[in-house]
């Protein structure tokens, strides 16, 4: 155990020793791993504030019931007890005189509002239906539609539908990107361990004869591209963090500007462990093809 | 110690380095193979040392037969021997002492034990006031002390050596035979390909005389 842990103590402080005896080489390894985990860290984050975005968003999968204008009060009294009667649904009563008023709070539209010779809008309910299946909710709609002085029927969740298939065609996209990127990564790191063998084949080849064995010489390597990979991703944490917060200001203005209040969410200590993690898989990746098409020269 | 019985080595073009070689070595002799060059001496060392395979016949090594080896056996087996070069295989990126740890790094050994035994290593080879000079900034016969010390490191049951006097001075050629006289003493097998003949004359009739892969 003493043995094996001073082997990998061993190897791993020569990784960080080679690491460190070519800063220049090493820096620019770093950046083009960096900004190639950006891109799809950057996509991943932007997906997430945007579902973020979107579930905060009121009003989502609900259905809107609009009584007809002239329908009496006994209708809508009898409407609601029989909507009252579904059970499976919270039921907002909206009255006519009420929702005009918070149209008049709207932006813009007081004074249209004020403009108007009568109240043109009618009574209405919220419909939050318990099950959100898509199908059944298309159903409840059709029957909603079908009661008498029932004017109109709205289902509020075609919007959410196309959100949540952007947002699924964008989660798709992320991914073929990722792996892209993630191959580049893989290269990049196949790359520098070759040459790094290539360096090293003096040390490599004493070290074999005098009985290393094939832990041995891959080790430092192999700790080496898994370093390289996660400092890597560290700083593509550290881009990503940057880049939003410089758009972090002109994003809260927008919201601002549609009355709303929006703030970017930066990439949390996990994600950035995450992060760093993923380098280091597809460094440590990178550096086991490398080091075993490498080392076939030795034998 | 190590049975040799009809080892065979024929390189790709057909030319036979070895033809049918038998010989038993004891364990805590001294054998000279010696012979001209292309007598098979180097190939026979490589065998030895599990660097190349015998085509055919059989090696056994300490009761391992080497011709029937598993690859990922062959380190542990190449541990057994402390081996020296010609050309001294040293590296020229760090300290003589670094060098002679490497054997046991690979061993694993704790840093603070390893330069303890590396010191000692260096010590008997006469370099430990050298311990930190690069390799490159000692002599010829220097160099091959160092080899020797890191050959022995990790105390090896047989010393392998390939013409280890070859680029060598006559002083220093016998401070390098003095050495191994020495290992010889506390019962470590000694092995050495070479043609000087002072060492020739010395070890008769322990000699092992090749001509075109063949014993005479």
């Amino acid at each position: 155990m003493n043995r094996w842990l001073s082997q990998h103590r061993a190897a791993f402080g020569l990784a960080l020793r080679r690491l460190g005896a070519t800063p220049f080489n090493t820096l620019l390894s770093l950046l083009a791993i960096g900004i190639a985990l950006t891109l799809p860290a950057f996509g991943y984050v932007a997906l997430d504030n945007l579902r973020n975005l979107g579930g905060s968003a009121s009003g989502v999968q609900q259905i809107s019931v609009f009584m007809d204008v002239g329908a009496s009060r006994e209708a809508v009294a009898d409407t609601e007890k029989r909507l009252r009667a579904l059970s499976t649904a919270r039921i907002t009563f909206v009255s006519r005189d009420e929702a005009l008023k918070r149209l008049q709070t709207s932006e813009g539209m007081a004074e249209i509002v004020a403009s108007l010779p009568r109240n043109p809008l009618p009574d209405a309910f919220i419909v939050e239906p318990a099950n959100l299946d898509p199908d059944a909710l298309e159903v409840l709609r059709k029957e909603l539609a079908g009661w008498p002085r029932v004017a109109h029927v709205q289902l509020d969740s075609a919007w959410v539908k196309r959100f949540d298939a952007f947002l699924r065609l964008g989660k798709l996209a992320l991914l073929m990107l990722a792996g892209l990127f993630g191959a580049g990564l893989i290269a990049v790191t196949f790359n520098t361990i070759r040459l790094q063998v290539m360096a090293q084949a003096a040390e490599i080849e004493v070290a074999r004869m005098i009985g290393a064995t094939d832990g041995f010489i891959r080790r430092p390597f192999l700790y080496f591209g898994a370093l390289q990979g996660a400092l890597g991703g560290l700083i593509a944490a550290g881009l990503v963090a940057g880049a939003l917060r410089l758009l972090n200001g002109p994003v809260g203005e927008l919201a601002a500007l549609y009355g709303g209040d929006f703030a970017l969410r930066l990439p949390a200590v996990p994600e950035i462990a995450a992060l760093a993690g993923i380098g280091a898989v597809l460094g440590w990746v990178g550096a086991q093809l490398s080091v075993g098409l490498s080392l076939r020269r030795f034998d | 110690m190590i049975v040799a019985s009809q080892l065979t080595k024929r390189y790709p073009g057909g030319f036979d380095a070895l033809g049918g070689v038998s010989f038993t070595i004891g364990a805590g002799e001294m054998v000279l193979i010696t012979g001209h060059s292309g007598a098979g001496k180097t190939t026979l060392v490589k065998l030895l040392a599990s660097i190349e395979r015998p085509t055919s016949g059989s090696l056994v090594v300490n009761g391992q037969n080497l011709s029937a080896l598993r690859r990922s056996a062959i380190p542990y087996v190449r541990r057994h021997f402390g081996l020296i070069f010609q050309d001294q295989k040293l590296l020229f990126d760090r300290s003589a002492l670094d060098n002679v740890m490497l054997p046991l790094q690979i061993a694993g050994l704790s840093r603070r034990e390893a330069v303890r035994r590396a010191q000692a290593a260096l010590d008997k080879v006469g370099l430990l006031a050298r311990e930190k000079a690069n390799p490159i900034a000692l002599s010829g016969g220097e160099q091959q002390r160092l080899a020797i010390a890191r050959a022995v490191v990790n105390r090896p049951t047989v010393l392998l050596a390939d013409e280890p006097t070859a680029n060598l001075d006559p002083e220093s050629a016998q401070d390098i035979l003095d050495l191994f006289t020495d290992f010889h003493r506390v019962g470590v097998t000694i092995v050495v390909a070479t043609h000087d003949r002072a060492w020739v004359e010395r070890c008769a009739p322990n000699v092992l005389r090749l001509d075109h892969g063949r014993l005479i």
